[in-house]
């Protein structure tokens, strides 16, 4: 068990060592997990199926193969009485009788008579001496001085002094057995006294042993001739188309597969005192048609249990890789997050260290600028004065517009130590729309507000938010063409958060712009941006514990919707 | 008072910088004295205190801020304002601790110079400019 299930679970652990992001992994590894799942689970039914099937075919077989045993041990136990009775009948007529009395005819008829009212199944006796000549005979033919020294069955009798033939024509030309008996007198005097029987009384035996159809019974000799006649292998005399199991004077049972390639069962037994060997058959099917009524019902349950289990395994199996996917994702979510946060951070050190460094030549910039158009100012007009004053004011004017960027990016790099009041988020919106709202009479962008009246105060850092707000405002008053129009919206959103949306219907942003927004240094401005503005507001809205969502669509608008918790969020 | 009666003192390592702001000032009739290091404006100090020192935070060798607490040690009369860079607003915050007057940012808005040192003159004993 071990080994089979090693494999697959090998494959599955380096499945999930391995980082695969690509879905088919996870298609891969619901295969594997149900494959594995439905082997662990099917096994051991498939193994009590099977255990099962073994039990009960043994136990049905020796169901099957005592009572066949029984009917042959009992059905030769009665072919054993009639030839044993038959026999003491000849010998007892031999010996009570003297030569004299059984070589007259007349007396012979008589003793013949009452030996057939007496004895069912005698067709004729006879008297025969040691040369082999028939002396006397009562019966229905003319055999009366027949000579039988050339027979066999007479040297076996000399020999054995009882002898019961196999099934024969003879001159009668009708299936008889012959049972023939020595006796020797005290003078010393020897006789041979031979009767011979029908076999039709063998045939009742047989049809009282009640064979069920399909079944068969008959005797065969040592030889595999059939003695009486069968079913399905042949008449008196055929030879038995398979040859008998090794057989004994017990019945024995065993099954087989005969010439018509059907399964058997076939018990046999010899006959004591003969040649005879009395056999039974039994085909499987019919043996079997209880266990194939109850197999059928066994294997609806078990391909029912065995999709159940299929259909189980795969729900519980697509259960767990959904929630595996899940946390992947988060997994991956959360180590973006924190390289988002990493890259912010070194960043803000170069952006600090940067800054630094640009400011002292900066200041020495703007001092020579400065003392330049201060002596010029001072000297009486000459030419092209104020062409150079022009390019002094554009010195100072660059110089005052590094000073902007190099106050953002330490604006950004600075470590923002978060000072949390209880303030009323709406307030703060209309404070900072303050700041715009001039630009917006003159362009005439409409600033619409549907603020929640029943907005809860929360504890949040009130200049950060500012920046927020106003990063955000900025960027949508920058998108919006003249005339257009920016909503801003406030609303509660749970027990935890309250949600700020500002949308605008400005140029919008392509899905790539808009994966990019969060990065530090990613600007559409071209010249007039720092690309910093969105990264510093996606940290500052982290840092105080808020989500911030955008939705966008070229040329159709943007809504930032930011998430405030409604208490400081530890840490 | 008039301009150019005030006592002046530069001090920052930056030459070009300090030179060309102390010939800024000079044109607008401010006599300034300038040196570039901090020992030299303790020197400088002790010969003729002025009424003002303009003192660079970031110096090589002795410090902005040490230089301060030592003026001010021996001469608490001396006004003193700041240069710091952007962003270093807290060096700004501490030396006003140790009693300076004002702290600039640079690049320097130089009327802003000229009002605060104007402002830091006039300006009675033991009050700071925030």
């Amino acid at each position: 068990m071990k080994k089979i299930l090693s494999g697959p679970m090998d494959a599955i652990k380096a499945d999930l060592a391995t980082e695969i992001t690509s879905p088919d992994r996870y298609k891969l590894l619901r295969r594997k997990i149900v494959s594995l799942m439905a082997l662990v689970t099917l096994l051991p039914l498939l193994s009590l199926a099977a255990i099962n099937y073994y039990e009960h075919q043994s136990s049905m077989s020796a169901e099957i193969q005592a009572p066949l045993r029984a009917l042959v041990g009992k059905a030769k136990h009665s072919f054993e009485l009639f030839l044993a009775e038959r026999t003491s009948a000849v010998s007892f007529i031999a010996s009570a009788y003297s030569f004299d009395e059984l070589s007259d005819d007349a007396n012979l008829q008589r003793i013949f008579q009452v030996m057939r009212r007496e004895f069912t199944g005698f067709v004729d006796l006879g008297l025969i001496d040691t040369a082999g000549n028939q002396l006397s005979y009562a019966g229905p033919y003319d055999l009366k001085d027949r000579n039988y020294t050339s027979q066999d069955w007479f040297h076996q009798v000399q020999f054995k002094g009882t002898y019961i033939s196999d099934v024969f024509l003879g001159f009668r030309k009708f299936p008889h057995v012959v049972i023939a008996v020595r006796h020797t007198t005290e003078s010393g005097q020897s006789w041979i006294l031979r009767a011979t029987l029908d076999t039709m009384h063998f045939d009742r035996i047989i049809s009282a042993m009640g064979l069920e159809p399909g079944s068969d019974a008959f005797l065969v000799n040592r030889n595999g001739v059939l003695q009486t006649e069968s079913r399905r292998y042949g008449t008196v005399l055929d030879m038995l188309p398979f040859s008998l199991p090794p057989t004994n004077f017990e019945s024995n049972v065993q099954g087989i597969r005969d010439p018509d390639q059907r399964d058997i069962y076939i018990a046999s037994a010899f006959i004591a005192d003969s040649d005879f060997a009395l056999v039974a058959i039994k085909p499987k099917p019919t043996v079997f048609s209880t266990w194939y009524t109850v197999r059928l019902d066994l294997l609806v349950i078990f391909v029912l249990g065995v999709s159940f289990i299929f259909i189980a395994v795969y729900r519980l199996t697509s259960v767990l890789i959904n929630r595996l996917q899940e946390s992947d994702e988060q997994r991956l979510g959360a180590i973006h997050q924190m390289e988002h946060s990493q890259k912010l951070s070194s960043i803000g050190r170069l952006a600090a260290g940067v800054a630094h460094e640009i400011n002292n030549p900066l200041a020495i910039i703007n001092e020579k600028a400065g003392l330049m158009r201060d002596i010029m100012n001072l000297r009486p007009d000459f030419p092209d004065k104020e062409k150079f004053a022009r390019q002094i004011e554009a010195i100072l004017r660059s110089v005052d517009r590094c000073r902007g960027i190099t106050h953002r990016m330490l604006g950004f790099a600075k470590r923002m130590d978060v000072k949390i009041e209880v303030l009323d988020v709406n307030a703060v919106l209309e404070e900072t729309l303050g700041f715009l709202e001039r630009e917006a009479q003159y362009r005439n962008v409409e600033l619409k507000r549907e603020l929640s009246q029943n907005l809860p105060n929360i504890a949040t850092d009130h200049g950060q938010i500012q920046q927020v707000f106003l990063n955000i405002l900025n960027n949508a008053l920058a998108a919006v063409p003249d005339g257009g129009r920016i909503v801003l919206s406030t609303w509660n959103v749970d027990d935890h958060y309250i949600a700020i949306s500002i949308e605008d219907n400005g140029c919008g942003m392509s899905d790539e712009t808009a994966k990019n927004m969060f990065e530090p240094f990613f600007t559409t401005k071209k010249e007039k941006g720092t690309g910093l503005g969105m990264s510093i507001t996606y940290g500052i809205v982290k840092r105080l514990g808020g989500e911030i969502k955008v939705k966008s669509k070229l040329n159709e608008g943007t809504t930032m919707t930011i998430l405030l918790p409604k208490h400081p969020v530890e840490g | 008072m008039e301009m150019n009666t005030w006592n002046i003192l530069l001090v920052d390592d930056e030459v070009d910088f300090i030179t060309t702001l102390a010939e800024r000032l000079e044109l607008r009739g401010v006599e300034a004295r300038v040196v570039h290091d901090g020992e030299s404006a303790l020197k400088a100090v002790s010969d003729n205190v002025p009424q003002v020192m303009v003192l660079d935070v970031m110096m090589p060798g002795m410090k902005g801020i040490d230089v301060l607490q030592r003026v001010k040690a021996e001469h608490p009369d001396v006004r003193v304002i700041l240069l710091t860079g952007q962003g270093k607003t807290r060096d700004g915050i501490e030396g006003m601790r140790h009693g300076a007057f004002a702290y600039l940012t640079k690049p320097l808005d130089l009327e802003e110079l000229l009002r605060t040192i104007s402002e830091a003159i006039s300006s009675p004993e033991g009050t700071t400019h925030a």
